[in-house]
């Protein structure tokens, strides 16, 4: 049952190449065999479900294009595509004299519903490295997750700590090389041998080294504290107010922010994962437990019906454990 | 047109604003994202080139995302070039170019031409000017032919010229540098020259602002001099 999918595709394939006989140029691109092991468009169009296909690495936009036309196609242009999970957020950080405090909100939506009430949009990179991301939230993840590995990688290979530059650099190779379709506002911070540093790097692969800084819809606010209340070499516990302060100003003004606040506090010594720093006066507590007891649903009939399964094919493998 | 642009401008007649993720600024697409919207100048004078800019960086030519941005880049020793356009194209063809000059005088075991530099640049610029949106100009020392001056394009147009200015804000000094340059200034009447253009033209661009950035190049070496806002040259200004 399971081979007629494939042997209708071949039979199709070998129709065409004896039709055509040594034309190989006639072959529509789409039917010809490709050398390359990619898949071609036949598989795609014939659903090769069992077929297991081994994930291409790194970004697929392939559905960008596919995307754009069905925008043109239906209702000529009024259906939009699904808008993606937006962290719509306020994130800021701050250097202070033993090191870098970075904050961020916890409110991740999803168009006019909040989806997640206690997102962490400080993402880890490195033990001395952390990353507050605002756009689209998988871009966040996945870009963070992917310079952590990188990074983790380079520390085993070289025997040294990484450093926040080379961070924000890798950070603007992946980016710039994705010409802005990741949405990803990032605020790089952390404290390494040469100093604390906070590094900006926008989704288009542009970086910034910056003593202060907020992103995300919140920003406008935030930055509003952090111009008036930011001076250099400030101690820990003002830096933790200010930021504080900075994102609850981001809080109140943008829709998009809201629920907790986090902080996240790095030094030489280590770092403080705050997580949540000051909790949203707005909670509303559960007013019940939500849990159905067994008996609740009235079960009217039962009828079992045993499955009569016949032995095919067994197969021992015998695993070698010295 | 790239596959990114093209893809934008479909988004932009759908009626969305590119990247919805800063609402309260949405990206001209025709800049991406952050762009350096500037004015940048390099003079030549008796002995030396001085190379300066503002220090803004704006999104959408309506928010300064940053007020103290370093827009003077040293590719080597004693050269540096100075960029315009979208910041992370020019950021991104300057981290190329400071590989390839640094590998290129590795090889020939000298400090490279600013001939070369400027010529590393151009190479960038044109076999990726569809893709790319980045102006420069390079300006540095050399022991071949002293100090020099070069401006390349966002096309990719490599030129040599004894003073240039680029950015949206040089629009407003073309006729300020045409009247008031003489060729073998000295030092000081260079910076002041550099520093009357840099302030005319901020005085009047809206995307070109904070403090000036100025470098002087000589066989001697490096020296950054930063004038900050209210120091600048006063022209008229209540």
């Amino acid at each position: 049952m399971n081979n007629f999918p494939e042997t209708c595709a071949t039979k199709q394939l070998n129709s065409v190449t004896t039709g055509h006989g040594t034309a190989i140029t006639e072959i529509p691109t789409s039917l010809r065999p490709n050398r390359s092991g990619k898949k071609n468009r036949l598989s795609v169009d014939m659903a090769l479900s069992h077929v297991f296909e081994t994930p291409v690495s790194g970004f697929n936009f392939e559905n960008s294009t596919r995307n754009i036309l069905l925008e043109n196609v239906l209702d000529e242009g009024k259906t939009k595509a699904p808008k993606p999970l937006k962290t719509g957020t306020t994130i800021a950080g701050v250097v202070y004299k033993n090191g870098v405090v970075l904050g961020a909100d916890t409110r991740a939506t999803s168009s006019e519903v909040v989806a997640d009430k206690t997102c962490a949009k400080i993402h880890y990179i490195a033990p001395n490295i952390y990353c507050c991301g605002a756009g689209t939230a998988a871009d966040t993840e996945k870009t963070t997750d992917l310079l952590s590995s990188n990074l983790t990688i380079f520390s085993m290979n070289s025997g040294r700590n990484p450093r926040v530059v080379m961070a924000a650099n890798i950070l603007q190779d992946i980016l710039f090389r994705y010409r802005g379709m990741i949405g990803a506002n990032l605020i790089l911070g952390g404290v390494d041998c040469t100093g604390n540093h906070l590094y900006r790097v926008g989704p288009f692969g542009s970086m910034d080294k910056v003593p202060y800084l907020a992103m995300g819809s919140g920003d406008l606010a935030a930055m509003g504290i952090l111009e008036d209340r930011f001076k250099v070499n400030m101690e820990v516990e003002e830096a933790k107010t200010l930021v504080c302060d900075a994102i609850h100003a981001g809080i109140m003004t943008d829709l998009g922010s809201g629920n907790n606040i986090d902080l996240c506090i790095i030094t030489r010594r280590g770092v403080d994962y705050i997580r949540p720093y000051q909790e949203s006066e707005y909670k509303q507590r559960r007013q019940e437990k939500y849990k159905y007891k067994p008996g609740t649903t009235p079960v009217l009939t039962e009828n079992i019906v045993p499955l009569e399964l016949e032995l095919v094919h067994e197969m021992v493998q015998t695993m070698e454990t010295a | 047109m790239n596959e990114a642009t093209q893809y934008n401008l479909k988004l932009e007649r759908l009626g969305y604003h590119q990247f919805r993720t800063m609402e309260r600024h949405p990206t001209n697409y025709l800049c991406k994202g952050v762009s350096t919207g500037t004015t940048i100048l390099a003079v030549k004078f008796n002995g030396g080139v001085i190379i300066g800019s503002d220090s803004r960086a704006s999104v959408g030519g309506s928010y300064v995302s940053s007020k103290v941005i370093n827009k003077l880049i040293q590719i080597h020793d004693k050269i540096f070039c100075c960029i315009a356009g979208s910041l992370a194209d020019a950021q991104a063809v300057t981290k190329m170019a400071k590989f390839q000059l640094s590998f290129h005088s590795i090889q020939m075991d000298s400090p490279p031409l600013v001939k070369a530099a400027a010529s590393v640049l151009k190479e960038l610029c044109y076999s990726n000017r569809e893709d790319l949106e980045a102006g420069f100009i390079t300006a540095g020392w050399d022991k071949k032919r002293g100090p020099q001056v070069y401006t390349v394009s966002m096309g990719g147009m490599l030129l040599s010229q004894p003073f240039t200015i680029g950015g949206s804000g040089s629009t407003y000094i073309y006729g300020y540098v045409d009247a008031k340059y003489k060729p073998d200034m000295s030092r000081e009447e260079c910076l002041q020259f550099a520093t009357n253009a840099l302030a005319l033209a901020i005085g009047r661009d809206n995307v070109s602002g904070g403090v000036a950035h100025l470098v002087v190049i000589t066989e001697g070496g490096v020296e950054h001099v930063v004038v900050p806002g209210e120091k600048l040259p006063k022209f008229h200004d209540e």
